[in-house]
């Protein structure tokens, strides 16, 4: 099955920077993905997340309000 | 790296940043006067001199602080925070938000979820506003490079004053029960049971903290250290060549409007700290007011035209601009107060 990777974030720098990031990481982990931007703010709130940006994968919060290294968002894939 | 590594490097970086700290005057002397050859009390002497010795100053202050704050920043999640002020009441609420403000770290992007986060778990809406106006208000780098350019009075003048402004305006929001003006939607996207903090605040170790420290200043100092260094040429060719009294008579203290003029300007304009300080060390150093220049500070970081945008999706337009003019008036109020108080 593919891995759900979401970005939570209105549309900053950050979340681009984030987006970016996260792309990079599960190409490198070489694993079946699917990347999606959640910019929607009511939809953002049913995560629950307070600070943007925020990756999600899988439907679960992993970080908020910052943006992990490709390294650090790699080891998150593999857990 | 292993712990004892970690801990021996950051021990001997602070060290290492005592040192320098305490030879910075020798070597800036040493530089200007010695290796320049440059005069004593002479015009570009004074101003090289000045230059080089509070360009490392600011910036060595700047890195120790952001990394302190930093690590300690990764004991408030916004979750915590929420946790502790949910069901507050009027005033002990205020002001433990405005405090929290302080320490929780949040930028604009930020705004509306935090303030959907505060509002549907039970947090007061006056209160959810004392925080988001000490949040950016009061921060780091404004505080630090107050103390540096200005000195702990200024420093802590500014703090106490946003503080204030924070919890009084916060306070009379909350008066107001306005709740009705907030964006229906907002209390509808109530979050599932408000558990909040996933993976946020989750089991750090004093090795992530410290990680968290480093980052920040890598992001932080990294992203002001230009307009640092730019305010404070500025302010050295001031200190060398400028008369005193220059700006005396348009922003002096007995220009009354000076106040309200300042803050007109400064609502709509968006800017950190690190940009705005070394602006208004120029306007002081040429005899402007404190009340009028810091009226003009307090404007422009607490207030801007892009966090009215943002916030536009959760208040309604009423709701906005009373909350943009009660906090517009708290500040006009303190920059006539130090005008009038300070002479």
């Amino acid at each position: 099955m593919a891995t759900k990777i979401q970005i939570l974030g209105t549309g900053c720098a950050k979340c681009q920077r984030l987006y970016e990031h996260a792309e990079a990481a599960a190409k490198a982990a070489g694993i079946v993905y699917e990347l999606e931007k959640v910019t929607d703010i009511t939809r953002i709130m049913a995560f629950d997340v307070m600070l943007t940006p925020a990756l999600v994968v899988n439907g679960v919060v992993k970080t908020a309000g910052t943006v992990p290294s490709v390294e650090q968002i790699l080891a998150l894939l593999k857990a | 790296m292993n712990p004892l590594r970690s801990k021996l490097l950051h021990v001997s970086a602070l060290t290492a940043w005592v040192l320098l700290y305490a030879l910075l005057p020798a070597l800036a002397d040493a530089l200007a006067f010695g290796l320049f050859g440059l005069g004593r009390g002479t015009h570009l002497g004074e101003a090289v001199r000045f230059f080089l010795y509070d360009t490392p100053k600011v910036l060595m202050l700047l890195m120790l602080i952001v990394f302190g704050v930093g690590v300690l920043r990764s004991f408030f999640t916004p979750e915590r925070t929420r946790r502790l002020l949910a069901g507050r009441g009027e005033l002990t609420g205020n002001a433990l938000a405005a405090l929290l403000g302080v320490a929780t770290p949040f930028c604009t992007c930020s705004a509306v979820p935090l303030f959907i986060g505060f509002v549907s778990a039970g947090v007061p809406l006056g209160v959810t506003f004392s925080f988001l106006i000490a949040s950016p208000l009061i921060n780091e780098v404004a505080l630090v490079l107050l103390f540096g350019l200005f000195g702990w009075k200024v420093a802590l003048l500014y703090a106490g004053t946003g503080l204030i402004l924070a919890i009084t305006a916060g306070w009379i929001l909350g008066r107001l029960r306005l709740e009705s003006w907030v964006e229906p939607w907002v209390y509808e996207a109530r979050s599932p049971g408000g558990a909040g903090g996933i993976g946020t605040d989750a089991g750090f170790t004093w090795r992530d903290r410290l990680q968290l420290g480093r980052d920040s200043v890598r992001d932080i100092v990294g992203k002001v250290w230009p307009y640092v260094v730019l305010g404070i040429a500025v302010g050295a060719g001031i200190h060398g060549y400028v008369p005193e009294g220059m700006m005396a008579s348009i922003m002096g203290r007995d220009a009354w409007w000076a106040v309200p003029v300042a803050v007109v300007i400064g609502v709509p304009l968006y800017s950190n700290a690190a940009g705005i300080i070394p602006v208004v060390q120029a306007l002081l150093g040429k005899g402007a007011a404190l009340g009028t220049a810091l009226a003009f500070m307090m404007s422009v970081i607490g207030l801007s035209l892009p966090e009215a945008v943002i916030l536009r999706k959760v208040l309604s337009m009423k709701l906005l601009l009373t909350f943009f003019g009660i906090v517009a008036s708290g500040i006009l109020l303190i920059g006539w107060l130090f005008n009038w108080i300070l002479t």
